[in-house]
């Protein structure tokens, strides 16, 4: 028997006035997860989070970290966990290492004695003097790792750790991630960019309106979603017409010079048969990555609305 | 015990490292100040308040008058301005969610938050009298003070009785202070708490000179500004002090257990 999952949360429901913010998620995180918590914005991602961590109260349900409900012992639910919601926040008028001081004297007397090396790994340690209200917002988010590593986490629950960021700064951040997974820490984190989730993450639940739609494995669930594919060919006129004879193939399509379609793995292994024995040339063949609105409409059987669609903008 | 202390510390510190902290011990050290500045250059003075009329015998008198002065909104005003601010602006920004996602329990945070409120406001009464003291020293000597019977009091005893006048003072304005306190939790709202606080101080004082109003005013908290009065009787006057106690006691732990059982379950979410 192993010990209690690092997150385990049941039924839970968070109900503002007429508004189901969070309807009845189910969530298990097992110990060394780097597990993806995906949906796009105003799904319940941050509302579910400020529940794990205690800052919101359930209308429903329950949820546990290591086994302790933040809702029945409050603090102490947090032993070996840490992590911030909508961004880390600081006190703008205190410098980098105070703001880290700070929060160390609001945990157990061991987190003093790491704030140089946390600002080390975040590489900080050169404006840790400066007030953390001329920081940018990378710097912010990364002063947020810092403040979470302090506590020696053994579970990290990032919400968004790479919006806002630029390229590089998600770079750096997405690498971070890997190394603290790396050193074995479980990480739930949320996001509503698929490539980054794919990136980083084991396992997945996908949530939409509140509700969890998918649960389990990222790359199981995009080969089932990710129909699409992309032929490129010096001849395309003929491969079209194998392509158009090939059972199985649909939507065939020309989008900006290569062919598009539709089909199974399978039916493209015996479509690049085809196209071999008709000597035809083929220069790629490739599944298109499939979208977060791909997977939903995959999910739920093509219903979608404007809603989703905005949303995943 | 330790953890709250923590909490406390950390609170001052933040409380240090904020302007508006400032200008409220600015405000509490000028004003007396410019009382003395105006009465050196002017003649007459306020002749119709307590100790007004021997404000040029002695400095002693200074921070008793400036008490009086200061207790209509001035001193309410600035203790409001970080008392009402304390919970909301964390609030608003963000940084209660920081700080509530560590070891710490809801409750140590609210007691330490709590406590600094108090030992800002301890520390405006504190500033006050001590820079009019100081200030009218300076200005008309350390003399011997007239007491409230006419009698005359030592600058000796005259200093242990400012010291007793200023902590008696002080449990109105912590009365107020717990309310702007409690508004600060509730509706995480800065400006409004702040506002809130000081119409509740003004409302308390405008009761006490309504008529009508006889039955109750001993328990009206700006009643309480004048509990140190009994101080500067001879032989003293016990009654005001010990009412100023508990009536006290009662304006700033009603506010305190409110606003503590808000802290303890409200959401904390993104205002």
């Amino acid at each position: 028997m192993s010990g209690p999952l690092p997150v385990e949360a049941k039924g839970l429901v968070k109900t503002y006035g007429e508004i189901v913010a969070v309807d009845g998620v189910d969530l298990a995180v097992e110990p060394g997860d780097v597990y993806g918590y995906l949906g796009p914005n105003g799904a319940g991602k941050t509302t579910s989070l400020r529940m794990m961590l205690g800052l919101i109260r359930p209308s429903g349900g329950s949820v546990r970290l290591f086994g302790r409900d933040p809702l029945l012992v409050g603090a102490k639910a947090l032993d070996g966990v840490a992590g911030f919601v909508e961004g880390p926040t600081f006190y703008p008028y205190l410098s980098g290492r105070k703001n880290l001081r700070l929060l160390a004297a609001y945990d157990d007397p061991d987190s003093r004695s790491r704030i140089e090396e946390v600002l080390e790994l975040v590489e900080l340690r050169d404006r840790a003097k400066d007030r953390v209200g001329g920081y940018s917002h990378g710097m912010r988010q990364r002063l947020g790792i810092a403040a979470a590593l302090l506590r020696r986490p053994r579970l990290l629950l990032l919400d968004e750790p790479t919006t806002g960021l630029d390229p590089a700064g998600m770079r750096d951040m997405r690498a971070l991630v890997r190394r603290l997974a790396g050193e074995g820490i479980t990480i739930l984190l949320s996001s509503h960019l698929l490539n980054e989730v794919e990136d980083l993450c084991n396992r997945v639940a996908i949530i939409r309106r509140g509700a969890i739609v998918y649960q389990g494995s990222l790359g199981e669930l995009l080969a089932t979603a990710a129909s699409g594919y992309r032929l490129r060919s010096p001849e395309l006129e003929r491969a079209r017409s194998v392509c158009l004879a090939e059972a199985g193939v649909e939507n065939v399509e020309l989008v900006n010079g290569d062919l598009r379609f539709n089909a199974d793995e399978d039916v493209v292994a015996a479509l690049s048969i085809a196209l071999g024995r008709a000597q035809i040339g083929v220069t790629a063949l490739v599944p298109e990555t499939a979208s977060l609105e791909d997977l939903f409409l995959h999910l739920t059987g093509g219903e979608s609305s404007d809603r989703d669609r905005e949303a995943a903008a | 015990m330790g953890a709250v202390a923590k909490v406390y510390r950390w609170e001052v510190a933040k409380l240090l490292a904020q302007k508006r902290t400032y200008l409220g011990l600015g405000v509490a050290m000028l004003v007396p100040l410019v009382f003395v500045v105006v009465l050196v250059t002017q003649t007459g003075g306020p002749n119709d308040v307590p100790l007004g009329r021997y404000i040029r015998d002695t400095g002693l008198a200074v921070p008793f008058v400036v008490l009086f002065f200061m207790s209509i909104w001035g001193l309410p005003l600035i203790t409001a301005l970080v008392a009402g601010d304390i919970v909301a602006s964390e609030s608003q920004n963000g940084t209660l969610k920081t700080i509530l996602t560590r070891s710490r329990e809801r409750g140590e945070v609210f007691v330490g938050k709590a406590l600094a409120v108090m030992t800002y406001t301890l520390a405006l009464v504190v500033a006050l009298g001590l820079v009019g003291l100081i200030a009218g020293t300076i200005a008309w000597g350390f003399n011997p003070l007239t007491s409230l019977s006419g009698t005359t009091v030592s600058p000796g005893k005259g200093v242990g009785l400012l010291a007793a006048s200023l902590a008696v003072y002080s449990l109105p304005l912590i009365g107020i202070a717990a309310f702007g306190f409690m508004l600060s939790t509730v509706t995480r709202n800065s400006a409004a708490s702040v506002v809130g606080a000081l119409i509740w101080a003004l409302l308390m004082q405008l009761l006490g000179v309504l008529p009508g109003t006889e039955s109750f005013r001993p328990y009206l908290l700006g009643t309480q500004f004048e509990a140190w009065h009994g101080f500067l009787r001879v032989p003293a006057d016990w009654a005001p002090v010990i009412r100023a106690l508990w009536v006290c006691t009662i304006y700033i732990g009603l506010p305190l257990i409110a606003a503590y059982l808000v802290f303890l379950r409200r959401d904390v979410a993104g205002d």
